[in-house]
């Protein structure tokens, strides 16, 4: 318990505590802002932690980064402009709340639910690092290929519009993946000469396009309306009564989060679409999800955080980081002397409890930074609507050139946002196409690596008990799905018949 | 008054060297290309790199992964970069590679070379649990079927994968009939190790290190002549064997070809006195990685050399085209 006294000492101290506010303001203004990314501010932290204590540095980035994808919510439910892909899952129920004139609502319990996966991330990481750690090392390229499968089908069952067109929709976003260089022997695809294609379709631009852009033309042909906010004394109210209604949606989000988050590489991005599947799944009201229902926003708003939490541990425990953000954490670790690994718990285990303070003094900023914004976010919608969409189309541009710093990402946003407009018309989702793009590289890539190692012989993906058990439960999904559509079009012809 | 006059005349003074001095490369921030995923070596290094170069030249170094095709994506993007200074990035091993194995039409010839910071030989490294003791076990078993042997680390044609044909070729062996599994790099194919998919993964220490402290992985030799400075342990592959083994992973720093030369001999001084200084010996120390040093032509002939090695090396192993 020594360690845990010199820990508080370490991070209740005036130094580390005003880093962490200025880090936490940092990632709030970045994450609201659509197109900056969590990966754009951590980078930017970088050259100031060089003159920072190893505590304050790592604390600098963590409660930046958790700040920033948690405010990436904020712009996904003002303009539904998602900051994050994990964000995209549940932005047509955030954007659903705000057009209901509950902005404040979504945003509450988008923050809130975020605050509380991430503290339940904290315990996991207090409780369960090592354990956790070894059981992330277990998945494989057999594993990966079935988990992202898996959640790939989840974007399609939970997809408006139907499985069929959001079936297409996925499709769409795969095919858009293929465009650039293949990963196994770099050769180009679809990119008919041009340099630029060779470097793919980047999801960031897609995302503003397909979202925003898209939002933007149908308000115009629509003809806006104004979305009068409901005036309330704070814009939390009934944020409380939410979270206590689907509190077992918040517990079980924050915990399907934690495991997923383990696995490096994929868990934040694609956890958040799991258990929002899971909660339409076992809703009572499923077909309300997508209008701006509290339900799935809280499941995977916890998922979100608690997965933000947990990615941390195969970076600390075994210095393998799975994204960009930990990667760039595991170096300022490495400058620190504070080399990740097992040791980080057992000889300095001080410098483990302190970075888990930080997680969960972050996690608690989230909540007066996040009712600051949502009571600023009103007066957003107090700006004449057009003024406002030629604001967010200003937004628009200015994210997917920031991207690669190219008029690229400008076309790739315009392109693909008239696309996303004309295939909303025409009721098919949009959600799944985004994922395809996110997923599509990191499905070819396990399959390729699968059957490498299988030798061509595709068992190999049913040998391993883990990667064998998703695979089950993947084609059980596929299996029910094309069950209920087989009896669905039998049950219309019988009552066909028998009208006649 | 005269003295407001002097005053005056040196604050304009001053505000106009300022000027000069703002007016000289780099006056925006620079990217600077990874072509290998994050957690890698090169990422780790070129982070390092990126940190120091910003400290010594005043504007931010960007990182930026542009992974994919066993790093030729990557590679094809510094190439192509505007030759203006404000795109360069870290270049590998894998350039001596590309044009002997035929996967893509890249030399070293491509890039304005700046420095030479690092090599480091591979290691090989096998699962704790693993019934293969010491690199003599490893071989036997080599021996007795290459083809059952799975191994990873990093793209097909790279160094890790060349270092680990060159072993089987050294043992005697068709180098062509050992079985590799491409990964993204290091940290993907250490999960693939470690998650027991596969039966050897050829990396480097310092990729490596975390999961050997966690007792989860063992390393059975180096890849080298010499064994590495903190591994004394580990016998390297040469006096294990009796292989004559030096192929050895590079890294250094090059940006399109054609940038202007003053920008390359600002990017070359500040690369050099950021090699010779202690806080980057120790930075690397600690990551364990090999410091060295060459500038633009003597790196330039270091490049022509491996080319050269390389091929032969490459086309030993019935990698070429």
């Amino acid at each position: 318990m020594d360690a845990f006294g010199l820990a508080l000492s370490l991070v209740f101290n005036a130094d580390t505590l005003i880093v962490i506010v200025l880090a936490s303001a940092f990632g709030l203004f970045v994450g609201a802002m659509p197109g900056l990314t969590a990966t754009m501010a951590t980078a930017l932290l970088v050259p100031i932690t060089f003159y920072m204590d190893p505590i304050p540095a790592i604390a600098a980035i963590i409660s930046c980064t958790a700040m920033a994808i948690t405010a990436g919510d904020i712009p996904g439910a003002l303009l539904r402009i998602p900051g994050t892909p994990a964000s995209a899952a549940y932005v047509e129920d955030a954007h659903g709340l705000t057009r209901q004139g509950k902005a404040g609502l979504a945003i509450g319990i988008s923050i809130c639910a975020a605050a509380l996966g991430g503290l339940f991330g904290f315990a996991v990481l207090m409780s369960a690092a090592p354990m956790l750690a070894r059981f992330a090392l277990n998945f494989s390229s057999f594993e990966y290929f079935w988990l992202s499968l898996l959640g790939l089908s989840c974007a399609v069952i939970v997809s408006r519009g139907g499985v069929a067109k959001g079936m297409l929709s996925l499709l769409l976003g795969l095919f858009i993946a293929q465009i650039g260089l293949d990963p196994l022997m770099g050769q180009p695809r679809f990119t008919f000469g041009f340099a630029e294609l060779a470097g793919g379709i980047s999801f960031i631009p897609a995302m503003i396009g397909m979202f925003a852009l898209a939002e933007i033309l149908r308000n115009g042909r629509a003809g806006l309306q104004i979305v009068p906010q409901i005036k309330v004394a704070t814009p939390f109210a009934g944020v409380g009564a939410a979270l206590r209604r689907y509190r077992l949606n918040l517990l079980r989000g924050a915990a399907t989060g934690s495991v997923i988050g383990a696995l490096p590489g994929v868990g934040g991005d694609l956890g958040a679409w799991i258990t929002y599947s899971i909660a339409k799944r076992t809703s009572k009201t499923p077909e309300k999800f997508g209008t701006g229902h509290p339900e799935g926003l809280v499941e995977a708003g916890a998922t979100n955080n608690a997965a933000l939490s947990s990615s941390w541990i195969p970076a600390m425990v075994f210095g393998i980081p799975g994204d960009a953000v930990t990667a760039v954490a595991v170096g300022v670790l490495f400058m620190k002397g504070m080399e990740p690994g097992p040791q980080l718990l057992t000889v300095n285990p001080h410098n483990f409890y302190a970075v888990l303070l930080v997680f969960v003094l972050a996690n608690l900023l989230l909540i007066p930074f996040g009712y600051l914004a949502a009571k600023v976010a009103r007066y957003i919608f107090e700006v004449p609507p057009s003024y406002l969409n030629a604001a967010i189309l200003l937004f628009c541009v200015v994210g997917s050139y920031a991207i690669n710093n190219t008029m690229f990402g400008v076309l790739v946003m315009l392109i693909l946002g008239v696309l996303a407009y004309i295939l909303q018309s025409r009721d098919f989702a949009i959600a799944p196409i985004i994922l395809g793009i996110v997923l599509g590289p990191l499905v070819e890539q396990s399959f390729t690596t699968s059957m490498t190692i299988a030798r061509g012989d595709p068992l190999g993906f049913f040998e391993r008990p883990i990667a064998a058990t998703l695979g089950a439960v993947t084609v059980l999904i596929w299996l029910a799905v094309m069950v209920r559509a087989a009896y669905g079009a039998w049950h219309l012809r019988m009552s066909q018949t028998h009208n006649q | 008054m005269k003295r407001f006059a002097m005053a005056t005349a040196a604050a304009i003074s001053l505000l106009a060297t300022g000027n000069l001095a703002l007016a000289e490369y780099p006056e925006r921030p620079v990217t600077v290309i990874v072509p290998w995923s994050a957690g890698g070596g090169t990422d780790a290094t070129g982070r390092i790199i990126a940190t120091m170069l910003e400290e010594k030249l005043g504007q931010p170094f960007n990182v930026v992964n542009r992974t994919g095709g066993g790093g030729i994506v990557g590679h094809t993007a510094i190439k192509d970069a505007n030759a203006d200074g404000y795109t360069i990035g870290i270049i590998t091993t894998e350039l001596s590679m590309y044009d002997a194995v035929g996967s893509a039409p890249l030399t070293y010839t491509d890039y304005s070379l700046v420095g030479l910071y690092n090599a480091d030989p591979s290691a090989v490294f096998v699962r704790a649990d693993s019934d293969y003791q010491t690199i003599g076990d490893l071989a036997e078993a080599v021996e007795a079927d290459p083809e059952a042997i799975q191994a990873s680390g990093a793209n097909f044609g790279g160094i890790n994968h060349l270092s680990w044909v060159s072993m089987v070729q050294g043992l005697g062996l068709d180098g062509a009939q050992s079985n590799w599994v491409p990964a993204e790099g290091g940290a993907p194919a250490l999960q693939l190790l470690a998650s027991g998919a596969i039966d050897v993964a050829v990396v480097q220490f310092p990729e490596a290190q975390g999961l050997m402290d966690a007792g989860e992985i063992r390393a059975l030799a180096t890849l080298g002549s010499e064994p590495n400075a903190k591994h004394p342990d580990v016998p390297p592959v040469t006096e294990a064997l009796g292989i004559d083994f030096a192929i050895a992973g590079w890294r250094g720093v090059g940006g399109p070809a054609g940038m202007p030369d003053d920008i390359v001999a600002t990017l070359t001084g500040a690369l050099d006195e950021i090699v010779a200084s202690q806080a980057f010996r120790d930075q690397m120390g600690r990551l364990n990685y090999g410091v060295v040093w060459a500038d633009g032509s003597e790196f330039a002939d270091y490049l022509q050399n491996r080319g050269e090695a390389f091929g032969a090396a490459i086309s030993a192993a019935g990698l070429g085209q």
